[in-house]
């Protein structure tokens, strides 16, 4: 199977004050399109740091990282901005919503970036609703929806694009049970049957008990992996 | 436009605030339009004068009377084709809030040194007839309802009657039409002035003189002061442009007061309006980030928050304005002008839209270069 994420001796170093912190040390790692992974470890052992490289928003201070056949570790700002719109779809912790917006219109941003027309994108956002099953909650603002919804209206918004690459940054961190539960067999569903690759940063083993495969971090390297098949 | 509902919602994401700075900034176009507009109504008086007529005034001031003798030096002086006089009646009717602008004239010279004037001829020879005959023009008359052959009593707070009275009658013996300035004016025979008055009898307010050649104007202007000076009234004569510019300049230099209170309002403004928008990206960081990451570019993001602020002072620009457009047609009666103008309109759009440049600058270029990560982590 081809790879769709692959890093190759993978650096990254932060100025923190005075002091270069290398929080990557020359990582590799191959994704296959169509995997689930989940990125697990102890905080401060670059998991999130890792996941913004795969995802566009950071660039390695050394090494390479290509996503879908595409080298972006040496984009301008501007290039890889546009490559994270046709590329990526990204869901947060804490969702990220823009909160004086409704819900499609949250949807909509990404595809307000292309030439689409107005009644495509219309078209588009409901499609993405209803994969999360939240059409009749298309007009209400996040305030006025439970966290489980906002998450679901935030993996609407990651979809709605049709980016094979979904990046997940604890997803699960701030809902209940059930309510993560709900929300990973959603993204296992996505993986299943819209054959969305995704890589999610994880604390929770039984959120990434959903994942195809298990990948352990600790003090920036890769140290451990662990593959199943998909429950 | 597709990007219009984000920046829209973007700008009420804080409503109470963004109600407060759209009615401050409001409030500040309001005075602005009103200010620019009386401007803009004076300059206009001043760009309506004649070039070819003089106004001969006392040099110590303009309100101190000049001898009516002085009519028949002035005619005499080479270049002069005609001469008038008027006088300043103060009046007002009924109430002192509606001030009536009066003079006694001299209808024959008067009214043909100004032929802009519209006065039938039956009008003319009726104010002319009739002793206590006025005519007035047709703003006046719509506004108090007077027609021909309506009976006026006008109030002076100037002239008196032998009697100690201030009250005056009139008949109205003719409506004319002509430019907007002379739109709410009174004229009356100034031998019924001179003949009821109580004191300062033999004076005129001014003289008004046409001359043979406009290119001539300053020659003439100082024979005729040449001729009066060293007397006990001295006159001061100048173009009636120049006369008009310093009858405005009597209520001081208004264009330097109002530049003053509007440069005062847009400096504070920038405060206010920088500081609102300084707020709103600040307390939106996350938000942009977010922005960033579903890939609007740095430039795009700067353009989005630009964008807010022009939309801001633009909706609070258009509010100010509008108001100032709807209460300007109540100054017609001190300043004559019924609308306010266009170019004040288009002038204030334009601060508008610097002043949101100026403001949402510093707040564009912060959201411009915000590092996601960073800003994602809450660092």
């Amino acid at each position: 199977m081809t790879s769709i994420v692959s890093l190759k001796n993978v650096v990254k170093r932060y100025k923190r004050g005075k002091q270069n912190v290398e929080v990557l040390h020359g990582l590799n790692l191959e994704v296959p399109a169509g995997d689930f992974v989940a990125l697990m470890g102890p905080s401060g052992s670059g998991k999130t740091t890792l996941l913004n490289l795969i995802g566009g928003l950071d660039q390695p201070t050394e090494g390479e990282v290509a996503v879908a056949g595409q080298r972006i570790d040496k984009l301008s700002g501007g290039a890889l901005a546009k490559w994270r719109a046709r590329n990526v779809g990204f869901i947060f912790q804490f969702y990220n919503l823009m909160p004086m917006l409704s819900a499609e219109r949250n949807v909509e941003l990404p595809l307000l970036l292309t030439s689409l027309s107005a009644s495509r994108r219309k078209q588009n956002v409901r499609a993405a609703l209803e994969i999360v099953s939240l059409s009749d909650r298309a007009k209400h603002k996040p305030g006025e929806l439970s966290g489980g919804q906002q998450q679901r209206v935030a993996i609407a918004r990651a979809l709605v694009s049709d980016s094979t690459l979904l990046v997940c940054d604890e997803p699960t961190g701030d809902l209940d049970r059930n309510t993560a539960d709900e929300i990973m067999e959603l993204l296992r569903t996505l993986n299943r049957d819209r054959n969305k690759t995704i890589i999610m940063v994880t604390h929770d083993q039984k959120a990434a008990d959903y994942a195809s495969r298990e990948l352990f971090m600790d003090k920036g390297t890769l140290v451990a992996a662990d593959s199943r098949s998909a429950a | 436009m597709k990007f219009l509902p984000l920046i829209w919602a973007a700008m009420w994401r804080k409503r109470a605030r963004t109600i407060f700075t759209i009615l401050s900034v409001a409030t500040a176009f309001l005075l602005f339009g009103m200010l620019q507009g009386v401007i803009g109504a004076f300059d206009k008086a001043v760009a309506g004068a004649a070039a070819d007529r003089l106004t001969v005034t006392s040099k110590v001031s303009f309100t101190e009377p000049l001898p009516l003798g002085y009519l028949s030096q002035i005619e005499s002086v080479p270049g002069v084709a005609s001469a008038t006089y008027l006088s300043w009646f103060g009046t007002y009717f009924q109430d002192r809030k509606n001030i009536v602008f009066s003079f006694p004239t001299e209808p024959r010279t008067y009214f043909a040194m100004y032929p802009e004037i519209k006065l039938t001829a039956a009008q003319f020879e009726a104010l002319v007839r009739t002793r206590t005959g006025a005519v007035i023009g047709r703003e006046l008359a719509k506004k108090y309802g007077w027609k021909v052959g309506s009976r006026v009593p006008l109030h002076s707070v100037i002239w008196t009657k032998p009697g100690g009275s201030s009250d005056w009658e009139f008949d109205i013996v003719g409506i004319f039409d002509g430019p907007a300035n002379f739109a709410q004016s009174f004229y009356f025979n100034h031998d019924y002035f001179e003949e009821a008055r109580s004191f300062g009898k033999g004076k005129v307010g001014w003289f008004i003189v046409k001359v043979q050649d406009p290119n001539r104007a300053g020659q003439v202007s100082s024979a005729i002061d040449t001729r009066f000076a060293n007397s006990p009234d001295e006159t001061k004569t100048q173009t009636e442009k120049e006369f008009t510019m310093s009858f405005f300049k009597q209520q001081g230099d208004i264009n330097f007061i109002v530049r003053a209170i509007l440069g005062a309002v847009f400096f504070t403004l920038l405060f206010l309006t920088g500081n609102t928008m300084m707020q709103a990206v600040r307390e939106r960081i996350p938000e942009l980030a977010v922005l960033k990451t579903l890939g609007f570019s740095d430039t795009g993001v700067l353009l989005l928050v630009l964008a807010e602020s022009v939309l801001l002072c633009l909706v609070a620009a258009a509010l100010g304005l509008a108001l100032a457009a709807a209460i300007f047609p109540g100054l017609k009666d001190f300043i004559g002008a019924v609308a306010l103008p266009g170019k004040v309109v288009a002038l204030g759009i334009v601060i508008a839209v610097l002043l949101a440049l100026v403001t949402g600058l510093p707040p564009a270029m912060r959201a411009k270069r915000l590092n996601i990560v960073d800003a994602l982590a809450g660092r």
